[in-house]
C-alpha cells in the first residue's frame, strides 16, 4: 500500500511499459491454458479411471489392471479389433499406392481436365461422411451387387484415405528440384527406375506420413463403416459405439487408454517426420 | 545441355510438365477408375435412388417420381401455409389466454407470446425440413463457438517461439488424431447420470439426486465443439504463422490499440485460415450424427441421423436418398460460399 502511495510514477510507468500487445499476449496465454485444460481433462480422466478398481465412481478405490484383463477375455471386442486391423492394413496399402502414384503422375504430366480432376480428388476429403456412406451403399447394393463385408469396407475406406496421401505428397513435391529426375534420366535410368530410385526415396517422409494417416483414419472410421459393413465384418468403432450407447463401461476406458497412448506415439512420430530437416 | 534444361524447368515449372503418352495414361488409369467408380457413380446413384420408389418390403423400385422431395421439403405444409399460419397464430393467442385464465382482449405481451407459440407450432409442422434447419443451426453454433474460443489459441501458438510452437501444436494434434468416439465417450463418463460430475455433486451434497446433463441439446453442442475445435485451430494457426510481423508492428506503431489492430489488421490478414476453419468445422458437423446421438440422445434428431435411420431401420432408401441429396445441395452451397470468400 505504501508503495502505491509513495511512488505513483512507478505504477504509471509499469502500466505504460505494458503495451497493448503484451497484455494481449498474457490474456491469450491464459486463455490457451484454459482451452488446453478443456481439451485434455476429459482424456486424462478417461485414462485415470481405466485403472480404478471401482466401477467408474468418482471415488478412487485402488489401482487395478482388471479391466484390461477382461478386455483380453472379451471375444467380440478382439474379433472386432481383428476386423479393424485387416481393413486398416489393406486400406493403407491401397491408399498409399493410389495416392503416391497419382500425386507423381499429376505432378509430372499435364493431363487434360487436370483442374477438374484435382477438384474430384478433393471431394472425398470434405464431403460429409454420411453422404459418402449412403452413396457407396447405393452403389454396392443397387449397381455392383457386392455383398457388404470386408471388400466394401476396404473400398469405402480407401476412397476417403487416398486423397489425404495424395495431398501430402503433392505438398512435398512442391519442394522437389526437377533437376533430380532429369539427372537420373540423363544418366540412363528409365522413367520407372528414376521414380523408384530417386523420387520415392525423396518422398519417403510424406509417404510414411500418408500411410500413418490412412491407417488411423481407417481404424477410427465409424459413419461410413456403419453403412457399408456386413454383420460378420463389424469393426472396433462399431462395437465401441454400441457399448458407449448403453452406458459407462470400464472396459471402454481401457480400450480408449490403449488407443490414446497409441495416438500419442503416432503423433510424436509424424511430428518427428515433418520437422526433420530435408536433406 | 541437361543443366540448361533443368535450369529452365526450375524457373518455369509448367514447361517441365510433359505431355502424357499412352504409358502415362495407363499408370494413371487406376486412380481415374477409382474416382469415377467410387466417387462420381455413387453420387449419381444417390440422386437416382432419391427419384425412385420403394415397395411394401422396402426394396427400391426404379419408378421415376418426385414424391420423396415433396415429402422432404414438407410440400403439403408449405402449400397450406397461408391458412395454417393465421390459424396457428390465433390458436396460439387463445391458448395463452386460456393458460393465463383471462377472458376478453389479450394484452400486448400475451399477444406476442401468442405469436411466438403460433410460429413455433407452424415451424414444428415442417416435420422434415425442420430437421435440416436444426442441423444447420447446431453446425452454425458449433462453428461460431469454435471460432471464438479457438482463434485466441491459434493466435497465441502462432506467435510463440519456434520451440513452443512445435510443442503446443503437438498438443493440439493429439486430440485431433484421437478417435472421436473415444473423445465423445470421455464426455459421457463425465456428464452421464452416474458420471463424474453428478457423482461429485451428489457426494458433496450440493444436489440431492443426479441431474440430466447428458442427452440435452447443450451436451450435443458441447460434444461437437469438443470434437471439432482442433479443426478450427489448425488452419487459423497456419495463417497466423505466415502473418507478416511487420504489418502487426506497424499497426501498433501507428497507434492502433489491441482491439483495433486485431479487428482491422490481424483478422483480415488471417482470413484464409478462418474461412478454411469454418469449412472444416461447419460441413462435417451438420451431418455428424454419431456425436449428437451419443451426447444428445438423438433428441432433436439431426439430418445425418434421419438419413441413417431411413437407410437402415426405416427401410425407406428413396426418401433417405432425397434427404441426402438435399444435404448434398447444402454442402455444395457452403463450399461455394467459402470458395467465394477465399477468392475475395
Amino acid at each position: 500500500m505504501s508503495v502505491v502511495a509513495s511512488s505513483p510514477n512507478a505504477i504509471q510507468g509499469f502500466f505504460r511499459r505494458l503495451h497493448g500487445p503484451q497484455i494481449q499476449r498474457g490474456l491469450f496465454g491464459v486463455w490457451t491454458a484454459i482451452i488446453f485444460a478443456f481439451l485434455y481433462i476429459p482424456i486424462i480422466l478417461l485414462v485415470v479411471f481405466s485403472f480404478n478398481s471401482s466401477k467408474l465412481n468418482i471415488r478412487w478405490e485402488g489401482f487395478t489392471l482388471k479391466w484390461y484383463g477382461e478386455l483380453l477375455q472379451n471375444k467380440t471386442i478382439l474379433t472386432a479389433f481383428q476386423n479393424s486391423l485387416i481393413v486398416a492394413c489393406v486400406t493403407t496399402v491401397l491408399a498409399t499406392l493410389l495416392g503416391t502414384i497419382g500425386a507423381w503422375m499429376l505432378y509430372r504430366y499435364r493431363f487434360p481436365m487436370q483442374r477438374a480432376l484435382g477438384l474430384l480428388i478433393f471431394v472425398p476429403m470434405v464431403i460429409p461422411e454420411v453422404l459418402m456412406g449412403v452413396s457407396l451403399l447405393s452403389l454396392f447394393v443397387h449397381l455392383l451387387n457386392i455383398p457388404l463385408g470386408y471388400t466394401t469396407l476396404i473400398i469405402a475406406h480407401t476412397t476417403f484415405c487416398f486423397p489425404f496421401v495424395l495431398v501430402g505428397i503433392q505438398a512435398r513435391l512442391h519442394g522437389l528440384d526437377p533437376a533430380l529426375e532429369e539427372a537420373a534420366l540423363d544418366l540412363g535410368a528409365t522413367p520407372v527406375k528414376a521414380f523408384w530410385l530417386v523420387i520415392v526415396p525423396y518422398l519417403m517422409p510424406a509417404i510414411v506420413a500418408g500411410a500413418l494417416m490412412s491407417f488411423t483414419l481407417s481404424l477410427d472410421e465409424y459413419i461410413v463403416s456403419v453403412f457399408v459393413t456386413g454383420a460378420a465384418s463389424q469393426t472396433l468403432p462399431l462395437k465401441v459405439y454400441g457399448m458407449a450407447k448403453v452406458g459407462l463401461n470400464p472396459q471402454l476406458n481401457a480400450i480408449s487408454t490403449i488407443f490414446i497412448i497409441a495416438t500419442i506415439f503416432l503423433v510424436l512420430f509424424s511430428q518427428l517426420l515433418t520437422h526433420k530437416k530435408t536433406p | 545441355m541437361a543443366g540448361v534444361v533443368a535450369g529452365a524447368a526450375a524457373a518455369d515449372p509448367s514447361s517441365f510438365k510433359r505431355k502424357p503418352g499412352l504409358m502415362a495414361w495407363l499408370v494413371l488409369l487406376p486412380l481415374l477408375v477409382w474416382l469415377v467408380l467410387f466417387v462420381v457413380v455413387p453420387t449419381v446413384m444417390l440422386v437416382g435412388v432419391s427419384f425412385s420408389e420403394r415397395d411394401a418390403l422396402g426394396r427400391v423400385v426404379w419408378n421415376f417420381n418426385t414424391e420423396n422431395y415433396l415429402r422432404a421439403l414438407d410440400w403439403d405444409t408449405l402449400k397450406a401455409l397461408p391458412q395454417l399460419l393465421p390459424q396457428n397464430l390465433s390458436e396460439g393467442t387463445d391458448a395463452i389466454l386460456k393458460q393465463d385464465g383471462v377472458s376478453g382482449d389479450p394484452s400486448l405481451t400475451q399477444r406476442l407470446r401468442g405469436i411466438g407459440a403460433g410460429i413455433a407450432t407452424t415451424f414444428n409442422a415442417f416435420v422434415w425440413f425442420r430437421i435440416l434447419l436444426i442441423s444447420i443451426w447446431y453446425a452454425l453454433l458449433t462453428t461460431i463457438i469454435c471460432m471464438v474460443i479457438g482463434y485466441p489459441v491459434a493466435y497465441f501458438i502462432g506467435r510463440s517461439s519456434e520451440r513452443m510452437r512445435i510443442i503446443l501444436m503437438t498438443l493440439v494434434m493429439i486430440p485431433f488424431w484421437t478417435s472421436f468416439l473415444i473423445r465423445t465417450y470421455a464426455w459421457i463418463t463425465i456428464l452421464s447420470k452416474d458420471g463424474l460430475v453428478n457423482s461429485f455433486l451428489v457426494a458433496a451434497q450440493i444436489i440431492p439426486e443426479p441431474m440430466t446433463i447428458l442427452y440435452t441439446p447443450f451436451a450435443s453442442v458441447l460434444g461437437l465443439v469438443y470434437n471439432y475445435l482442433p479443426f478450427m485451430i489448425l488452419p487459423i494457426y497456419t495463417s497466423v504463422e505466415r502473418l507478416d510481423n511487420a504489418m502487426v508492428e506497424a499497426a501498433y506503431d501507428l497507434g492502433a490499440g489491441p482491439v483495433r489492430a486485431f479487428s482491422q489488421v490481424i483478422i483480415p490478414l488471417t482470413r484464409p485460415g478462418i474461412v478454411a476453419g469454418i469449412l472444416l468445422v461447419f460441413v462435417p458437423s451438420i451431418a455428424m450424427f454419431a456425436i449428437t446421438n451419443l451426447m444428445g440422445g438423438g433428441n432433436p434428431p439431426t439430418i445425418g441421423e434421419v438419413i441413417y435411420k431411413q437407410f437402415t431401420s426405416g427401410r425407406n432408401q428413396p426418401f433417405g436418398a432425397a434427404l441426402g441429396t438435399l444435404l448434398l445441395v447444402t454442402f455444395i452451397i457452403s463450399l461455394w460460399l467459402t470458395r467465394k470468400q477465399r477468392e475475395e
